[in-house]
Order: structure tokens, then C-alpha cells, then sequence
């Protein structure tokens, strides 16, 4: 029996990126080898400084590599694409545009007007009424973003970029200006979606346990140079069979701490506890003086 | 003892109070609201006292009368002025050609600054150039338009022109350049093109601040004008102006400055109110 391995969906090759002049600038990424299957929900972490959002700005076509290549499909990225949504952390909803306007942006655009038959069209209508029912957005289709909560904001921003059914999704930290609770809904909703949608996503986050809870595989980079420290393959129950109580279970909880502890190997802040103390002491001297004065 | 204690407490709680955040819903507080009714009472308050002391100074005898006329007079000015028939023919030529100026200067002033705005190469030919056109004197341009465009309406509406078309091309490109790269990222991501960036975005994000921009040049549109009228013109408010000096009528002058000042804040409030109307996704919630 020949089982199938699943295809390559994107192919990074040696890829490096430099701000500021070779030599003397900041290498932001350095030597990255990376392939992502068709299908996969791939994570990317680390320490601050590590690279991860330029990579993933790399993937869109945002930001030009400085060396090596990206390839989607096979082929080679060199600029944004209709085939590679993004959603952003923030802010890049259209403000003059009420939430169904948003959702249906692309169409409005020549590279998905295409040879736009009735049919076609008539679908499009089809699909943005579906993805505005998911969200659970039906109720504010009218509404402007200024309106909306960031967590709403966020789901409408998700609905638009899948409105193109792009081969991939990425995501850059989508979920980091909400609230907890907010944030945990959005999971099982963004859980759903990729089991219903059937794309690939690269997940963006500086949350461990986000990255764990949703993703098929965690790639933690390290920082100064931004590189590859390490990659988990995460084993967990299949995406719509996960909750929020998986989070207590102890696979998690290790697999959760084994990223974690990459991630503080990785990163240069000091946690030397004679450091804080000398900080306290001198915030009492300090504080005395201030006080006898 | 304890009534003393009492007596210090106030004043103590005072001095701890004083430079403290005010309580929410104060009108004093930094950023603080004012209900709709007593902010147009507050701004009555101010066009009265500006009156009030105009009239006072012109009434108590301090002034020669010759130099600063009593506000009724000026209303009987105004009056005769309007019975003549000219007032409104001076202010409609006035209005028509900082209309006919300031369309011509922002038809050429919005496709320009965006295109500055969003593309760097454009912004490398024109901006400089641009800068350095605002400094030049638009008063002292009027001698060689008058050489170059002759005396009629065509060297009005220039000096219009010339007066706000290039403060409005950098206000413009300014406006472009803020809107926030997410947009222009979030587009770019979808397959957007850039004349579909351009159109789709660029203009419609900054479309608001343009409007603003607008209003404002549309009050430096009046100013040209009036030098406009001043050196070159037998007609409109400007030209009205002039001719009062001539004969030492300060309350046409009056008249004058006022009814321009009055078309200026008219305008004012109908851009507000289209700014409002237009774009009501700036004012939601």
C-alpha cells in the first residue's frame, strides 16, 4: 500500500533577510530552510527580534529577501499575490467601508474579475453571505469597523482575506490586541474555519499556548540572527475534536513547556535574581530618601 | 481643638485637590464636553463680545469716528451699499472668481498631491519643486500676470491660483502619505494593482483629510482674492474696498471686511456639515 505524502505547499530555500546595507546592517534572518505541506497549520515563535513577522511579510511578498527564495505551488514569490491572504494584527479593515464592503473587497479588483460569469458572481455573493454567517457577523453587515470590537474587527478581517480562497493564510499575531476570552473564542473559531476551509495557514504569535492549541507543527526561531531553533511537531487530538480543557491535559502542558523553555534558551533577557533584588533595594533607599526629604 | 482641625481640613483638602484631574463630564477637563446648545451660546458670546467692545470703543468718543464708525453705522452703510444695487454684484463677482479659482486650482491639486503621495518618483519631481513655488510671493507675482494674462477675469482667477494651488498639492500629498500602510499592505495582499490602490484606497482613506485641507485653502482662496482685487480689478469686494479707502469711507471698508468674513464662515460651516454627511463611517458609533 503507497500512501501519498502530502505536497509541498511552500518551499523556502536558504532564505535571508538584512536591513540596512550588507555588512553593517541588522540580519534579521539567516540561513532559513523551511517547507510547509499542503494542508498544514504552521506556527512560527519566538523570542522578540527573532524575525518571525518578517518572515511571514516575506511570504506575502510584503518584504524582498535578501537572499534565497520562496516558492508557493512551485513557484517563486516576488511580490503580494491573490494567493496568499494576510491577516493583520490591526487597523487594516477599511474604515470607509461597512463590514460586508470589506468581506467583498477582492471582487471589486481586476485579478479576481476574471472572466467573472454570472455564475461566478452570483457564488462570490453566495460565499461572502456564508462567511459573514460564520463569523457570526450577520447582525453588523451594515456596520463600520470604528463600530465593531477589536474582536469582531478581527473576524471580519479574517472573513475578507478568505473571501479570495487563498491557497495559503497567513496570519501575523492576528489574535495579539484582544482580550483573553475573546481570544480563546477566536481559536476554536479559526480551529473550525481551517477544518472547513481546508487551506494552509503560517500563524504568526509570541503565545505558546496559542501556537500549540491550534497549530499541527511549532517552529521556534531565535533571535541575532533570526534562525531556526527548532521544530515541534504537535500531538494533539485532530483540530474540531480540541477545547479549551485540552489545555489542562498534561501532553499539552509538556509540549507547551518544551517550547517555552527553546524560547527562554533563545532569548538574552537576564532572569538573574540578584539583579531584581539589587532593583528592590534600591527602590527602597530610594523611596526613604524621598520620604525624609 | 477639634473645631480648629475642622477649620484647616477644607483648605488642606483644597491644596491636595487643586491640580487634580477634574470629574468626568466636567466641561474644564482636558478634552472635556460641551452639550450642543451651550456651545453655540458660548460662540454667540464671542461674535457679542467682539461687538460689544468694537461698539463701546466707537461710542465713548475716544476714537475719532472718521476712523472707527459705531456699528450702526456701518449697518446703514451696509444699507445704502445694498440699495445701489453694487453690494450684491461686488459680492457675486467676488464669490465667482474664488469659486472659478479654487476649482481650477483643486482639479489640478488632488490628482497631483495624490500621485506625490503614493509614488516616490513623483514625489522626487514635484515635491521640491513645489516647495519652492510656495515661497514665491503670490503678491508679487501680480505685475507679471497682469503682463503675461492681461487685465481680465483670467488674471484674477491666476493669482487665485497661484495662492493656493501649491499649498494645496503638499497638503494633499501629506494627507496621502498618513494613510496607514495596513490599508495599502491589506490591498496589495488581495492583488490589488496600483491604480486600483490609488482609487480604491488611497483616495477614499484620505478623502476626509482632503476635504479638511480644502476648507482650509478655501480661506486663503478669499485672501488672494482681495489682493487680486486690490492691484487689478474695477469690480467685486476687494476692488469695493480700495475705492472706500479713496474717499475715507471706513464703514464700507467695514462692510466689506465683514461680508467676507461672513461668506468665509458660511462655507466654513457647509464643509463642515458635507464632512459630516459624507463620511458617516468617521462618525459612527
Amino acid at each position: 500500500m503507497i500512501v501519498d505524502a502530502p505536497a509541498t505547499k511552500i518551499r523556502i530555500t536558504a532564505l535571508s533577510k538584512t536591513f540596512g546595507a550588507a555588512g553593517t546592517g541588522v540580519r534579521a534572518l539567516e540561513g532559513i530552510d523551511l517547507t510547509v505541506r499542503e494542508n498544514e497549520f504552521l506556527a512560527l515563535v519566538g523570542a522578540s527580534g527573532c524575525g518571525k513577522s518578517t518572515l511571514l511579510r516575506i511570504l506575502a511578498g510584503l518584504e524582498a529577501p535578501s537572499a534565497g527564495e520562496v516558492q508557493v505551488d512551485e513557484r517563486p514569490v516576488t511580490g503580494p499575490g491573490a494567493d496568499r491572504a494576510v491577516v493583520f494584527q490591526d487597523y487594516s479593515l477599511f474604515p470607509w467601508l461597512t463590514v460586508l464592503e470589506n468581506i467583498r473587497f477582492c471582487r471589486g479588483l481586476r485579478a479576481h474579475r476574471g472572466a467573472g460569469t454570472t455564475a461566478e458572481a452570483a457564488s462570490a455573493v453566495d460565499r461572502s453571505y456564508a462567511l459573514l454567517e460564520l463569523m457570526g457577523l450577520e447582525a453588523s453587515r451594515d456596520r463600520y469597523p470604528n463600530q465593531l470590537s477589536g474582536g469582531m474587527r478581527q473576524r471580519v478581517a479574517i472573513a475578507r482575506a478568505l473571501m479570495s480562497r487563498p491557497e495559503v493564510l497567513l496570519m501575523d499575531e492576528p489574535f495579539g490586541a484582544l482580550d483573553a476570552q475573546t481570544r480563546e473564542v477566536m481559536h476554536d473559531l479559526i480551529l473550525y474555519l481551517f477544518e472547513v476551509e481546508r487551506t494552509t495557514i503560517v500563524f504568526v504569535t509570541h503565545d505558546v499556548e496559542e501556537a500549540v492549541y491550534l497549530a499541527d507543527r511549532v517552529v521556534v526561531l531565535a533571535p541575532h540572527p533570526g534562525r531556526i531553533d527548532s521544530t515541534h511537531a504537535i500531538e494533539l487530538p485532530p483540530p474540531l475534536e480540541r477545547n479549551q480543557e485540552i489545555k489542562l491535559s498534561a501532553p499539552f502542558i509538556a509540549q507547551k513547556r518544551a517550547i517555552l523553555d527553546r524560547i527562554r534558551a533563545t532569548s538574552s533577557v537576564q532572569r538573574d535574581l540578584e539583579t531584581v533584588r539589587r532593583l528592590a533595594r534600591l527602590g527602597k533607599v530610594t523611596g526613604r530618601a524621598a520620604a525624609a526629604g | 481643638m477639634a473645631r480648629v482641625m475642622q477649620t484647616t481640613l477644607p483648605a488642606a483638602r483644597r491644596d491636595r485637590l487643586r491640580g487634580r484631574p477634574r470629574p468626568a463630564g466636567s466641561a474644564w477637563r482636558v478634552r472635556g464636553s460641551l452639550p450642543r446648545t451651550l456651545y453655540v451660546a458660548v460662540a454667540c458670546a464671542g461674535f457679542a463680545t467682539l461687538l460689544g467692545l468694537w461698539w463701546g470703543l466707537s461710542a465713548s468718543g475716544a476714537v475719532n469716528p472718521l476712523f472707527l464708525p459705531t456699528p450702526p453705522q456701518v449697518v446703514e452703510r451696509c444699507v445704502e451699499w445694498y440699495r445701489d444695487g453694487s453690494l450684491l454684484a461686488d459680492t457675486r463677482i467676488s464669490v465667482l472668481r474664488v469659486v472659478g479659482g479654487f476649482v481650477i486650482s483643486t482639479a489640478m491639486a488632488v490628482p497631483l498631491g495624490l500621485y506625490i503621495g503614493a509614488f516616490r518618483p513623483v514625489q522626487a519631481f514635484f515635491e521640491p519643486l513645489v516647495e519652492f513655488a510656495r515661497y514665491l510671493p503670490a503678491v508679487a507675482f501680480v505685475p507679471l500676470v497682469l503682463l503675461w494674462v492681461g487685465i481680465g477675469e483670467g488674471s484674477k482667477i491666476t493669482i487665485i491660483w497661484i495662492g493656493t494651488f501649491f499649498q494645496q498639492v503638499l497638503l494633499i500629498a501629506e494627507d496621502v502619505r498618513r494613510v496607514p500602510q495596513a490599508q495599502i499592505e491589506a490591498a496589495q495582499t488581495m492583488g490589488a494593482s496600483g491604480g486600483e490602490i490609488l482609487q480604491r484606497v488611497l483616495f477614499k482613506s484620505a478623502l476626509p483629510a482632503i476635504v479638511d485641507t480644502l476648507r482650509i485653502t478655501l480661506g486663503w482662496a478669499w485672501t488672494y482674492l482681495v489682493v487680486a482685487e486690490l492691484v487689478a480689478s474695477n469690480s467685486g469686494l476687494g476692488f469695493a474696498i480700495l475705492q472706500a479707502q479713496r474717499f475715507l469711507q471706513t464703514g464700507k471698508i467695514l462692510v466689506g471686511i465683514l461680508m467676507i468674513g461672513a461668506i468665509g464662515l458660511a462655507t466654513d460651516q457647509v464643509m463642515r456639515l458635507i464632512h459630516r454627511l459624507a463620511f458617516p463611517w468617521l462618525h459612527g458609533r
